[in-house]
């Protein structure tokens, strides 16, 4: 076919940010479809306890210390986190440089904490489906946590080389602070299921 | 790699042939086993997964065949009952998780980035690695299948059949694993089909100049996204149930065995229109171009598919109309269950309408079409007949709901999708299938398919119950059982018939120029088979049917770089461009990234651990995909 052209694009930026860079709808889908699976690990707790004659199943309730500490530190994270997509837009090389490393050390701290946490749920994976669907929405959620730790700290060593300065990689950063929200505002609900269901 | 002092060109400095051979070069995938392993070309990629699904739709009628030579006659000991199982298990799980969704996703991946005028598909790597990872999956699927260690638990996997205490063995866990291959690889083109319409339509695209075959893969994309997750979380379950002791299915232990099915089939039944709902987009860009006229009621069309779309997820229960529930709850399944025909049959009337007002060219796509109406019907009215609880609980089980599930299935996806491949092959390939021969597939596929499946609604109705290796003489089902298999003959020699013409033509069917039906949506605006780069020019889109505009020239955007992959960002609903977005280049990692999900899950039927130092090289290959390249495409 002959062409006729009609626009000229030259003028346009080689990398969009936010809703025009593909990347952060990807990240969106993403987080539509994992938490899908967090709506149905959820799902599977509440029909579990429907049935249950008695809920918690033969076991104390958690101990809710760890948990409400993960709580805090994830909450506690929602500052910097949120400082570090400000600076990104601004494409202030230092400032992501060290608030990715506090947000390294964000990813890190939930877990340690969670090491903990799998003990004080006072029932192990297999004494019955309590335990199972306990520790299966605990392990859901700690995936998520080690998944965004790994980009953190990948993202962490990629903007101290000579690939940081560059408006792809501040994309990347407000993509990462973006997946950090979801894994925060998907604990509480799972935080809500596993620590206070059984003491209401 | 480091080319970054490279100087940068724009089309804007080129004439026509240096353009198009600057593309190529950007855009080119070498032909090499390299090549093969690092290609992140849509349309290799879909091309690969087409021809793959289509293998797995081979094999799958084989084990159909089988089968039906054992239910030949009463009493047959050709099949031992274990084989059979696994016959019948393999011939669910191959149709459905290894050919049907992702023969309909590979279409998306080679005709939507065409479609909305793109040069590549969003995330074009993982698309790479989607297809790796199905691959795997399916290999691992018939290899277990060769070893005598194939899924004997039908393709749902029912517990407490599938669970710890009954599924002794592996066979369960490589049915389970079987489903994280696919369902991984579908979610991953989901994505990309989400993303690739939501920002890379060529600019003009509004919403309502999306072709309606887009629209439905967008819908479709969203029902993965939001089905498969459970499908994914049950079979992780039951795997935990099966090899380290949970008890999520277990009722000794306040685990529940219906828990199962509620998860399943709130995937399995959306599942149904993963499947059924591309085939509407295929029939709707058929009809069109076949009567000459743009499709009647667009928008009812496509509210319809979301309609359907979201009323899918309302209708699992009626899987699960004979466990026992409460009563509330089955009035309420039946009741959504015929409401999904009120969408199915806009769609349907808005079809007629346009072929009513249109003048049609009976060319085979049309004839499938036709097929299709005709055999969807039925199988539709049948499906508001098993939606009522009553009869629903008669037939349950039986013969009659596997003819049901094969016209709605079959009727309702495999033949618009056949008329498709009759319909893109010319742009895929380059040369036209037969026409003659194609007129013999339809003849033959309609015909054999009536004669095998319309005998199984009898069959049902006279009590012939599903998944039964043979039965005896005194139920006398032997004469319409051999009729059955006679007729499946016929249906099988459509399938060769069609495999030969479409094998054939790959190298001897008539060339085809660039739009041979004179269609009117944008994949026609480029050489047939297209070049790597898609189009020399992004096209700009002025209405609904752009090549029926004006059918002599294509309005088009220019400013992009050329030595870089390079394509448009627009935005979401009016389509106006936001960026000049790159497209990363051939790599290898996806490749690695497979092999290392490969070796995972399958070790980790054997060990948990696995799991474990498993998601160390998968990690590697992860940070060697992301970390940048240094090549022109990293500039922002």
């Amino acid at each position: 076919m002959k062409e006729r052209v009609v626009l000229n694009v030259a003028e346009l930026p080689l990398h969009g940010m936010e809703s025009a860079s593909p990347t952060w709808w990807g990240t969106l889908t993403y987080m539509l479809l994992e938490g899908s699976a967090f709506a149905i690990a959820i799902g599977i707790y509440l029909y579990l306890l429907s049935l249950a004659p008695a809920w918690p199943i033969a076991a104390p309730p958690p101990s809710p210390g760890p948990g409400t500490l993960v709580m805090l530190i994830l909450l506690a994270s929602l500052f910097p986190n949120w400082l570090v997509g400000r600076w990104a837009k601004q494409q202030a090389l230092r400032k992501v440089q060290w608030g990715t490393a506090v947000m390294t050390l964000f990813g890190i701290a939930p877990l340690v904490v969670r090491v903990f946490e799998f003990r004080a749920l006072n029932v192990w994976w297999d004494a019955n489906a309590y335990g199972s669907i306990l520790w299966l929405l605990l392990g859901l959620h700690t995936a998520h946590v080690l998944t965004d730790l790994a980009d953190t700290a990948v993202l962490l060593v990629v903007m101290f080389t000579r690939h940081g300065p560059n408006r792809r990689r501040f994309g990347d950063i407000q993509d990462n602070v973006l997946y950090w929200y979801f894994v925060v505002a998907t604990w509480i609900p799972i935080y809500f299921c596993i620590y206070w269901i059984p003491r209401l | 790699m480091n080319d970054t002092t490279q100087q940068t060109v724009s089309d804007l400095e080129l004439g026509p042939t240096e353009l198009a051979e600057q593309l190529a070069h950007t855009w080119r995938t070498p032909r090499t086993l390299w090549g093969t392993l690092t290609t992140v070309d849509h349309k290799i990629i879909g091309r690969r997964y087409i021809a793959t699904a289509f293998v797995f739709l081979a094999l799958g009628g084989v084990l159909a065949l089988l089968m039906r030579l054992q239910l030949a006659r009463a009493d047959n000991r050709f099949l031992t009952p274990d084989r059979y199982d696994q016959i019948f298990t393999m011939h669910g799980v191959n149709m459905m998780f290894l050919f049907a969704v992702p023969v309909m996703e590979a279409m998306a991946v080679y005709l939507v980035p065409l479609m909305v005028g793109t040069r590549n598909i969003a995330f074009p790597r993982l698309n790479a690695y989607s297809y790796w990872l199905y691959l795997a999956g399916g290999l691992m699927l018939w290899i277990s299948f060769v070893l005598d260690m194939a899924p004997d638990v039908g393709w749902f996997a029912y517990v407490p059949l599938s669970g710890p205490q009954f599924g002794a063995g592996k066979r369960s866990d490589i049915w389970a694993q079987m489903i994280t291959f696919t369902e991984v690889a579908a979610l991953a083109v989901a994505v990309e089909i989400v993303v690739t319409v939501f920002k890379q339509r060529a600019p003009g695209m509004t919403l309502e100049r999306i072709p309606v075959f887009v629209w439905s893969m967008l819908v479709t994309s969203f029902l993965v996204l939001l089905s498969m997750p459970a499908i994914m979380v049950a079979s992780t379950s039951l795997i935990l149930d099966r090899l380290i002791g949970t008890h999520f299915f277990n009722p000794a232990e306040g685990g529940d065995v219906l828990l199962w099915q509620h998860l399943f089939w709130f995937f399995g039944h959306p599942e149904v229109y993963i499947i059924f709902l591309p085939a509407v987009g295929m029939v709707s860009s058929i009809i069109p171009t076949f009567v000459g006229r743009p499709i009647f009621g667009y928008l009812a069309v496509v509210l319809a598919l979301i309609t359907t779309g979201l009323l899918a997820f309302g209708l699992w229960v009626h899987h699960m109309f004979v466990v026992g529930l409460p009563r509330i709850g089955e009035s309420f399944f039946t009741a959504s269950s015929m409401a999904i025909a009120i969408p199915a049959g806009v769609q349907i009337f808005c079809w007629l309408a346009t072929l009513w007002d249109g003048r049609p060219v009976y060319k085979t796509p049309l004839l499938f079409v036709i097929a299709f109406l005709i055999t969807f019907v039925i199988g539709g009215l049948t499906g508001v007949m098993v939606a009522s609880v009553p009869l629903d609980t008669q037939v349950h089980d039986t013969y009659f709901v596997v003819a049901h599930f094969h016209y709605v299935l079959i009727g309702g996806s495999v033949f618009p999708l056949l008329g498709a491949v009759y319909y893109w092959f010319p742009k895929i390939v380059g040369r036209h299938m037969s026409e003659r021969l194609g007129r013999w597939v339809v003849g033959l596929l309609f015909v054999g398919f009536n004669l095998t499946f319309f005998p199984m609604h009898i069959l049902g109705l006279a009590g012939m119950p599903r998944r039964v290796y043979t039965y005896q003489a005194e139920m006398h089902w032997g004469g319409m059982n051999l009729f059955v298999s006679v007729s499946a003959v016929l249906l099988a020699l459509g399938f060769l018939l069609f495999f030969v013409d479409a094998l054939r033509s790959i190298r001897r069917g008539p060339p085809a120029g660039h739009n041979p039906w004179r269609a009117s949506t944008l994949e026609w605006a480029t050489s047939s088979p297209p070049p790597n780069y898609n189009f020399t020019r992004i096209p700009v889109v002025t209405s609904a049917e752009p090549l029926w505009q004006d059918p002599e020239v294509l309005p088009v955007s220019s400013g992009l770089r050329v030595d870089r992959r390079e394509l448009l960002v627009t935005s979401l609903t009016e389509a106006k461009p936001q960026a000049r977005e790159s497209s990363p280049r051939n790599s290898i990692w996806p490749f690695l990234a497979a092999l290392a999900t490969t070796v995972m899950l399958i070790t980790s039927i054997f060990s948990p651990w696995a799991v474990l130092w498993g998601s160390i090289p998968l990690l590697a290959a992860l940070i060697g995909w992301f970390w940048p390249k240094g090549t022109p495409e990293d500039e922002g």
